[in-house]
């Protein structure tokens, strides 16, 4: 008999044990226990996925069910690609990805760094600051164009305050030049929080001995600084990095709420122009190309990453 | 609550029972936008329950997110709604692709008339292919573009005098789209009462429709066309003839020069609270809105009046409103139809017009008590003479999102010039036209 | 207590901890701001400048759980004086409430759908888990990480190939499509972290009940289950979470009967204008319940976040 699970079974307990096992074989538990899922992910998740491989090479239109469908190539792929708006949208969504996730890990990091200091309160306070990443990023998104409004919000009223400028002279949401930092500032005060717990996790594996052994060699604090806490942290850095590169990439409903892809184009990204393509234009073939280019891009940066990562790991 | 919506179920089950019109008692869901005449409706429907024994239930979706939600619905199958008061220029889609029962053979056996109904109203929210005999729709709410003004801050004489001597003109209802210009220029950022206004609010939202609606406001009256010849989709030289290209920049100017600061995205909603808060002169809205501007305690009754949107090289007026349809997909559809037959009923429209509702049949309209019937009414009936519609095309989603992009960026996001807005709008157009096969 | 060279000095600690304080007092404001603004009545939320001080009000409240229709100042005085306190509100703006809004009922749907995909994932994520770690499944590590990458695809990605679907099977906008779709999106997460969990249960703790004379479903049930409650019960969190705050989908699949709150609260409007009392009100209500979540059960959820990190 070759069944691996039992072998194992067999061999990890003693064989008295081994014949005892009533019912079912483990084999068939292994798989009543597995099948719901992967019936579950097969349909739900590989199946539309092939699907949708399928559909990028037809001008179908599922608003138009009564008009014939044609495999047209790879025509929509060269349509997008070619296409000077997508690649605008791709340039919006770099921009937003570059800062947020500077400002993030800037933040981020020092928070976690200030934490790490362990004042009295810190749990308390740490629980306070990651709030904002549980909420829903609609209705939170929402409300923050209330925040942002010219005269009565509250964010140009603090401006205000703080500069002197007046809070009816300037339009986060809807000044060409405003609006892409609106998105960031919002993404940057709800997803900090990620960044800060993943650096903390990194910081708190640091065994204090290293520390010890650093201050008998009469290193620095700046010294120990760099060449014990960075290279350290780095690795669970670089995955908070990648967790929010990839949310940033697909980001939807935060900006949705906010600038709506506005004003004119400028803050329309990659999820927000798919979306118009595939559920208000209704090019469902153009956009599933669209959505397999998008999945391609992320899955191509995130290996390339992990690459990365993986090298800065076995240093 | 519960027990009394218990309650109304027995009273409704009690009159079905005697006068038990039908087989049985539905229940209906009937859809449109979340707005003041659609609460009129809400009351109006009160006496189609008693008289029928359906009871009514309704789905009111906000503007911003109507079509979208709408839209969704009906190509995904959906069977929420059963009557659906849809957007003028969803008909083609509707109509195509089967989201529509036409009504035809209904309207022949119960002898409803298309011609008792104003033909503008018919031939926009009813027919496709556009004003061929074939009806998806009755029409339930005329609607277009107009315009509305402090008239008590027009009628003062420190601020008759200020314009007076800032313009030489006399200060009143613009007769032109440059004088309206030139009055919102005059109010902004003017003083009165101690606070700064502005000149007017007008649309510049950027998710829907929005500036779309505004923008043809202004393109219309220069003698913007989309096609050269109606039918042959030849865009060229009409879309971006030089008369658009001056109604554009026209716009462009308006919005820069005479709106309050942060109205970048505003739409209906907007308009209407920068009007009410008495932030501005001039506001353009529907129609629609009128009774209830007229009705507001703070800036309603003495202090408001209306004005058609004003010609430049010719009438015309951006059209809004809404024929009410029966959803394909309905598994309710004789009482549906049974509703669109009592809307029909010219007492019905009466009444509905008496509530808010623009009723669109010529019974309500050729009243002779109609143009005194409110401030605004005689308005309506010189807009409806020249109002123009957006595409009604299957494809209009595509086409006015292309619009929306072109325009929005050209007037707030400052990208380019009139005319290569209008150029690119070609662009966008023809590959609309060609994936359609039309071109 | 022996000295550390780790351990910062007390004057650093407070510079710190004021710093981390202010931080966190910063990111509170607009939250605070949403539950003030949801007590102000609709004048007192946008006038200018901004108001701290205000005299409470429920309105935002009232007109978050009520539809209303204007009428005459005529008609107002005909009728019987208001017979409890949001009806005198209502009738303070010159409207009677015609009836209750749409808010319970989504709020609800968000309930149904969140309870629901999170049992299943839970149910069906434990069992998977558990197999996955008890026994050789082939291609399992392969089989695992691509299930999570598909993940990386934007949910509006994923949304086309699910509307034409649930088109055909007549899913679209029912409760039951939208638990099945969370189900599937949060499941892979769900087998990810609770592998983790159960992997740290010592297999001894098994044999002895095989031993014993259980069977491998006994010994599941008795022995495991309660041994990685506390890893459950983190993960179902994440769940919950996940599908509490989806949008994307929601926008895009449901529209009356299973429609949730997120993409409802943000079209909440007045009579003629934006309520924003109304908005936050509908805010606070939906944000509350996952604010006192995240504080109740801080432990579990901070650990459940770092731990995919730390484990790779």
């Amino acid at each position: 008999m070759s069944d691996k699970t039992i072998d194992r079974v067999a061999s990890a307990t003693p064989a008295r044990v081994a014949r005892k096992v009533k019912g079912l074989s483990d084999r068939a538990i292994a798989w009543i226990f597995v099948g719901p899922t992967i019936f579950l992910l097969l349909a739900i998740n590989i199946f539309p996925l092939i699907w949708t491989i399928n559909l990028s090479f037809t001008n179908f239109k599922a608003n138009r069910v009564n008009r014939a469908v044609e495999y047209i190539g790879l025509r929509n792929y060269e349509r997008i690609l070619t296409d000077g708006d997508i690649w605008l949208s791709m340039q919006a969504t770099a921009h937003f990805l570059f800062w947020t996730l500077f400002f993030q890990v800037l933040l981020g990091f020092t928070l976690a760094w200030l934490i790490n200091k362990k004042f009295r309160g810190n749990d308390m306070w740490t629980t306070i600051i990651v709030l904002p990443m549980m909420l829903s990023p609609a209705v939170v998104g929402n409300f923050w164009t209330f925040l942002y409004q010219p005269q009565i919000g509250l964010f140009n009223y603090v401006v205000s305050f703080f500069t002197g400028v007046d809070p009816s002279s300037f339009d986060m949401l809807g000044s060409v030049d405003l609006a892409p930092w609106s998105i960031v500032i919002v993404d940057t005060w709800m997803w900090t929080p990620f960044v800060m717990l993943i650096c903390l996790a990194g910081l708190r594996s640091i065994p204090d001995y290293i520390y010890e052994a650093a201050e008998i060699d009469r290193a620095s604090k700046l010294r120990q600084f760099f060449t014990i806490t960075i290279p350290m942290v780095l690795p669970f850095l670089m995955l908070a990095v990648l967790f929010r590169g990839i949310e940033n990439f697909k980001m939807f409903d935060l900006v949705v709420q906010l600038t709506g892809g506005g004003p004119g184009s400028v803050t329309e990204m990659a999820s927000i122009n798919l979306k118009r393509e595939a559920f208000e234009k209704w090019r469902t073939g153009y956009s599933s190309a669209f959505a397999i280019i998008l999945f391609v891009t992320v899955f191509g940066l995130a290996s390339i990453y992990v690459k990365a990562l993986n090298k800065v790991k076995e240093r | 609550m519960k027990q009394l919506k218990l309650a109304a179920v027995g009273v409704l089950s009690l009159t079905a029972a005697t006068i038990s019109h039908t087989a049985q008692a539905d229940d209906l869901t009937l859809c449109w936008a979340a707005w003041d005449p659609a609460n009129a409706l809400v009351e109006l429907s009160k006496d189609f329950e008693a008289e029928s024994g359906h009871s009514m239930n309704f789905e009111f979706v906000p503007w911003p997110n109507f079509a979208d939600r709408m839209l969704n619905e009906l190509n995904s199958g959906g069977k929420l709604c059963d009557l659906l008061i849809g957007d003028s220029q969803w008909i083609g889609g509707g109509a195509e692709n089967g989201h529509y029962v036409k009504l035809n053979d209904f309207f022949d056996a119960e002898s409803i008339s298309m011609d008792d109904f104003a033909p503008a109203t018919v031939y926009a929210y009813s027919t496709w292919p556009k004003g061929s005999p074939n009806y998806y729709a009755l029409p339930a709410m005329g609607d277009a573009n107009g315009w509305f003004y402090r008239k008590d801050w027009f009628a003062r004489d420190d601020i008759k005098a200020a314009y007076k001597e800032a313009t030489g003109d006399e200060l009143g209802e613009p007769k032109t789209q440059k004088e309206l210009l030139q009055i919102a220029q005059f109010f902004q950022e003017r003083e009165i009462d101690g606070k700064k206004v502005y000149g007017a609010a007008i649309f510049t939202e950027r998710g829907s429709e929005g500036i779309t609606m505004g923008v043809t406001s202004a393109l219309y009256p220069w003698g913007f066309k989309y096609e050269n010849t109606p039918g042959k989709y030849d865009m060229e030289g009409a879309v971006n003839s030089a008369e658009a290209v001056e109604a554009l920049e026209f716009y462009k100017e308006l919005y820069k020069t005479a709106t309050p600061p942060g109205y970048t995205n505003s739409y209906m909603g907007e308009s209407l609270d920068a009007f009410k808060s008495g932030q501005v002169a001039m506001a353009m809205n529907w129609f629609a809105f009128f009774p209830g501007l007229y009705a507001d305690p703070d800036t309603g009754g003495d202090k408001i009046d209306f004005f058609v949107n004003p010609p430049q090289n010719q009438a015309g007026s951006t059209l809004g409103g809404q024929g009410i349809s029966v959803v394909s997909y309905s598994e309710k559809k004789d009482a549906s139809l049974e509703y669109i037959k009592w809307f029909a009923n010219p007492d019905v429209q009466a009444k509905w017009w008496s509530m808010g509702g623009y009723s669109a049949h010529n019974a309500v309209l050729n009243s002779p008590t109609f143009k005194d019937s409110a401030p605004f009414a005689g308005d309506f009936l010189v807009a409806m003479d020249d109002v123009q519609d957006f595409w009604q095309e299957p494809a209009y989603a595509e086409l006015l999102l292309a619009m929306q992009k072109r325009v929005h960026d050209f007037v707030v996001a400052d990208k380019g010039t009139a005319q290569e807005a209008l150029d690119l709008l070609i662009e966008d157009w023809t590959e609309v036209f060609e994936d359609e096969g039309k071109l | 207590m022996s000295y550390s060279v780790t351990e910062p000095s007390s004057r650093q600690k407070w510079i710190a901890g004021a710093l981390v304080i202010l931080y966190a007092l910063i990111t509170m404001a607009p939250l605070v701001w949403i539950m003030m603004t949801s007590f102000k009545t609709p004048p007192d939320s946008i006038s200018y400048p901004p108001k701290v001080f205000y005299q409470p009000s429920l309105e935002g409240y009232v007109n978050l759980f009520t539809t209303r229709t204007r009428v005459s100042p005529e008609r107002l005085a005909e009728l019987p004086p208001p017979t409890n306190f949001a009806e005198e509100i209502v009738r303070n703006r010159d409207m009677v409430i015609a009836g209750p809004s749409k808010f319970g009922g989504r709020f609800l749907n968000s309930v149904i759908i969140g309870f629901g995909s999170t049992f299943l994932s839970i149910f069906l994520g434990t069992l998977a888990a558990y197999a996955f770690s008890r026994f050789k499944i082939p291609l399992a590590d392969d089989l695992l990480f691509f299930i999570l990458s598909t993940r990386m695809m934007p949910p509006i990605a994923v949304a086309i190939p699910i509307f034409l679907m649930y088109r055909k099977l007549g899913l679209t906008d029912t409760h039951l499509g939208m638990i099945l779709l969370y189900t599937a999106v949060n499941i892979s997460l769900a087998v990810w972290l609770l592998k983790g969990f159960i992997d740290e249960i010592p297999r001894e703790y098994e044999e002895a009940a095989l031993i014993d004379g259980y069977t491998r479903f006994q010994a599941f049930y008795k022995v495991v289950l309660p041994q990685a409650a506390t890893g459950i019960a983190s993960t179902a969190i994440f769940c919950l979470i996940f599908a509490w705050n989806e949008y994307a989908f929601a926008v895009l699949l449901t529209s009356g009967t299973a429609q949730t709150a997120p993409p409802f609260i943000p079209t909440i409007i007045g009579v003629g204008g934006l309520d924003w009392p109304a908005i936050a009100a509908g805010a606070t209500l939906f944000l509350l319940p996952v604010m006192i979540f995240t504080v109740m059960l801080r432990k579990h959820l901070l650990r459940g976040i770092t731990f995919g990190a730390v484990r790779k």
